[in-house]
């Protein structure tokens, strides 16, 4: 039975802004307050999407709370190697998420909180947003000297940053989503967001890296939920609702329909870094084998995360040209992944003389080669 | 309140200078979409030159960062074309019109200015819809345009071909459920209205012979010829399949693999198989397996089978040797290096236990946990992956019994161990039993290797697995 589908779903979140005491809404000025139960930057990013494409939001403005685990989150047009560490945060279990709304890259935490603002196009405003959350804290907290300024940023005390904002806009639909430092890990955050990636040349949005505090450095009373429940009532006020927040579960398919199938897109390697802009890698490096110094020059031309072009350059003999060759046509056309990268010249050196001295230098360039993704 | 009035036209760029409203700021920004075309007032290949509209905040300029689409493609009315961003805002730019996009106005990474022209598309009004009917483009349920479309009576969103193909057929499009975005109506939604109606399965093409079904509704009856004509079966009707091929290059690991495998393939193998009775190895682990456990590993038969396996290429060391290319010499191999086939998202990846004749069964085992998480997190290393002397491939745990597996260079064996199943055997007493049987498929390389030489390390390999406590005479 052919049911429509979208209006069913507007139809079930919004019967959630039923409350008993508050009845029905009336038009305007309808805000609902939603709340992820979940901290997987996926499933989060992909209830955006959801709200995005099948929320009718007309008479009903909406406000989406969620934190992440540990993620770093890139701008829709950005390069991720050129924007954080990605080896470091492969080894620290980091993830790597990719928006769909523009701007610069981002470090979630658990003391880091997220706000969503979707409203028709029409009505998208990002200032009015960003005022209301500096309304919320100033309530708060009235001795935090907390303001907007005219590149969408709120900064404490003048000068660190505690917040970013991106926004996304569709046919009918726009979003702005701010993230909120409440209690971040510093460290880490400035450790993945240093790119050790040398001679990348791209036209991506480039991050503006600006210094960061967390209010509760300078409040250590304050803790994201008195934070999330600040913001709430704020905008309840606003909207003229109850400070109620609704849960979500953002892996629900009767309230989301198709809710996981936009959480595995986002999670793809297309996704990710596939819409990476065309960008160039030309670097040199050395290897030390044994007891010299080898110079190793390489030029590659990645396009939707694949390498199109690639050279290395090599002295002459240091290994066989026709190894060399080898290498570079597998590499031509293969993502640049380490992964994928390990796997293929493994698999190649296979079919390679059995010499031991071939082989370490071999494996030797093959790190180095993966040390550049 | 906004007042349009829509005059007939010979040219859409007039449109928007025709209206006559009472604007407030906000409706202004969205006057493009409020506006009623006639779709015949267009003559047939008229080229339009879609202007970028206003996106809000008094941002007049924007950067171009990808397209959708480019030139010579046909679109239809929303879909997406381009985004640009503005100052950390990214904007899906969607088609006003159907039609075949002639011009791209800015390429990537340039400046594309609010107003002024983003593409020109070619309309394409071939399809002959219906003077009355308007297609509006609003989004749905807006507030503004609810009176207008009560005006016109459609308050549904629909591209042309689709209206024709309900009008074809009799459908009121408000009858019809859309399952598109913003409720859109699709082609989808018109044929399975029809098949309701009908009970058949429809050709996607609207330009077939449709019989129209008996309206649900009793509307004015349009076109049923035939009355009493009971809605035939089309059973000689072909299903109309629009699935299409899909080629891409062979990259990267692919590549390899082609590579390889074909090396892989010109070794002469002779294969061999076996039965192992694995009843006491598969108590023997049951008892292990809490002791494991709590020194932190996972205990699976894999150690077992390897650290058998080293055992017998002690014995049998051309197992373990490697032939150069120009076959002159054989290389035995010092250290047995076992590789353990492992199936990951990108496909067969071999990463190998170093030096297994100096390790214990639960070294073995640790050894392999470490490889298994780091094998599906995708990060196994070059040293993990290469020097392997021997492999095993347990493609039992996805199922099987016997296999053919392939030597992976510059090995001259491997062997395939099918799933353990529970069969009856007879035992020295001439009783049924209850026996844990698992199939094993050895290949190895003729040119080296005989068939005696194989089975001889296969009886071996099979004795210490059975009776497993005969593996502690011979560990080193």
């Amino acid at each position: 039975m052919v049911l429509q589908s979208s209006v069913k779903n507007c139809l079930q979140l919004s019967c959630l802004l039923r409350t008993p005491k508050a009845g029905f809404r009336s038009t305007a000025s309808g805000g609902l307050i939603i709340q992820s139960i979940s901290n997987d930057v996926y499933q989060n990013l992909a209830v955006e999407d959801w709200i995005h494409d099948h929320m009718n939001l007309e008479n009903q403005q909406v406000l989406f709370l969620w934190r992440n685990s540990p993620a770093v989150v890139i701008g829709r047009h950005q390069n991720p190697w050129q924007e954080c560490n990605l080896r470091l945060m492969r080894q620290k279990n980091i993830k790597l998420a990719r928006r769909r709304s523009g701007g610069g890259t981002v470090y979630h935490d658990l003391g880091n909180i997220n706000l969503t603002f979707f409203t028709t196009r029409r009505k998208y405003e990002r200032m009015e947003n960003l005022k209301l959350v500096v309304k919320a804290l100033k309530a708060l907290r009235p001795q935090l000297d907390v303001h907007v300024t005219d590149r969408y940023d709120i900064l404490l005390d003048r000068q660190y940053k505690i917040s970013g904002t991106a926004a996304k806009l569709g046919r009918t639909a726009a979003y702005h989503h701010c993230t909120l430092l409440c209690n971040a890990d510093k460290l880490v955050l400035s450790s993945v967001l240093k790119s050790p990636y040398k001679g990348l040349k791209s036209n991506a949005t480039p991050s503006v890296p600006a210094s960061v505090k967390n209010l509760f450095e300078e409040d250590p009373s304050l803790t994201c939920e008195m934070l999330l429940d600040a913001i709430a009532e704020e905008y309840a006020t606003r909207h003229q609702t109850d400070p109620h927040i609704t849960l979500i579960n953002p892996t629900d398919e009767t309230v989301l329909p198709g809710i996981n199938n936009k959480t595995k897109e986002l999670q793809t390697w297309e996704w990710v870094y596939g819409k990476t802009p065309k960008f160039s890698v030309s670097t040199c490096f050395n290897m030390v084998y044994k007891d010299s110094v080898v110079d190793v020059k390489v030029d590659m031309d990645v396009k939707h995360g694949r390498i199109e072009v690639c050279n290395i350059d090599l002295p002459e003999q240091w290994l066989p040209p026709a190894l060399c060759s080898e290498l570079v046509k597998s590499l031509t056309g293969s993502k640049l992944c380490p992964n994928e990268t390990t796997t293929l010249a493994t698999t190649l050196l296979r079919v390679c003389p059995q010499d031991n001295e071939l082989r370490s230098r071999w494996n030797l360039l093959c790190e180095s080669m993966i040390r550049l993704m | 309140v906004c007042i349009h009035r829509v005059r007939s036209c010979s040219s859409i760029r007039f449109l928007k200078s025709k209206y006559v409203c009472v604007f407030d700021k906000s409706a202004l920004k969205f006057s493009h979409r409020q506006r009623l075309f006639r779709t015949s007032a267009v003559s047939c290949g008229q080229i339009v030159q879609f202007k970028l509209s206003d996106i809000g905040e008094g941002i007049t300029e924007v950067t171009v960062k990808e397209w959708y689409i480019k030139e010579g493609d046909s679109v239809s009315q929303f879909d997406s074309i381009c985004e640009v961003q503005s100052d950390k805002a990214s904007v899906t730019i969607t088609s006003r019109y159907d039609g075949i996009i002639r011009k791209l106005h800015y390429n990537l990474d340039e400046i594309a200015y609010v107003g002024k022209p983003l593409v020109d598309i070619e309309i394409d009004a071939s399809k002959g819809v219906a003077p009355e009917e308007d297609v509006v483009e609003t989004p749905p349920m807006s507030h503004e345009e609810h009176t207008h479309q009560e005006i016109k009576g459609h308050k549904t969103l629909a591209t042309p071909a689709v209206r024709r193909l309900a009008m074809e057929n009799n459908i009121k499009l408000s009858e019809v459920v859309g399952t598109g975005k913003d409720n859109r109506i699709l082609k989808e939604d018109i044929l399975n209205y029809l098949a309701k109606q009908t009970g058949a399965i429809l050709p996607p093409s609207p330009k077939a012979e449709i019989i129209p079904p008996l309206p649900k509704s009793e509307a004015a009856p349009a076109a049923p010829k035939d009355k009493t004509r009971k809605i035939p079966v089309p059973v000689s009707r072909p299903i109309v399949f629009s699935g299409k091929d899909k080629t891409e290059p062979v990259t990267g690991f692919h590549k390899a693999m082609v590579k390889t495998m074909s090396a892989a393939l010109k070794i002469p193998h002779f294969g061999y198989c076996d039965e192992i009775d694995l009843t006491q190895l598969v108590q023997l682990r049951e008892d292990l397996k809490s002791l494991a456990q709590i020194r932190g590993v996972k205990l699976s038969f894999m150690p077992f089978f390897i650290k058998a396996a080293s055992l017998g290429l002690l014995q049998y060391p051309i197992l373990n040797a490697s032939l150069d290319e120009s076959c002159q010499n054989i290389t035995y191999k010092a250290s047995h290096n076992i590789g353990v086939a492992m199936d990951t998202e990108q496909g067969l990846i071999v990463p190998n236990v170093k030096n297994v004749q100096v390790s214990s069964v639960f070294e073995i085992a640790s050894e392999l946990n470490r490889l298994q998480s780091l094998g599906s997190a995708g990060q196994l290393g070059t040293s993990d992956l290469t020097g392997g002397t021997f492999t095993l491939s347990n493609i039992g745990t996805i199922g099987g019994t016997y296999a053919k597996p392939v030597i992976l260079p510059p090995e001259v064996a491997i062997g395939a161990l099918g799933k353990i199943q529970v069969l009856p055997r007879f035992n020295g007493k001439g009783e049924v039993f209850k026996a844990q049987i698992m199939y094993v498929s050895w290949s190895a390389d003729h040119r080296i290797i005989d068939g005696a030489t194989m089975a001889r390390f296969s009886n071996l390999w099979k004795s210490y697995l059975e009776n497993p406590a005969s593996m502690l005479l011979d560990l080193k």
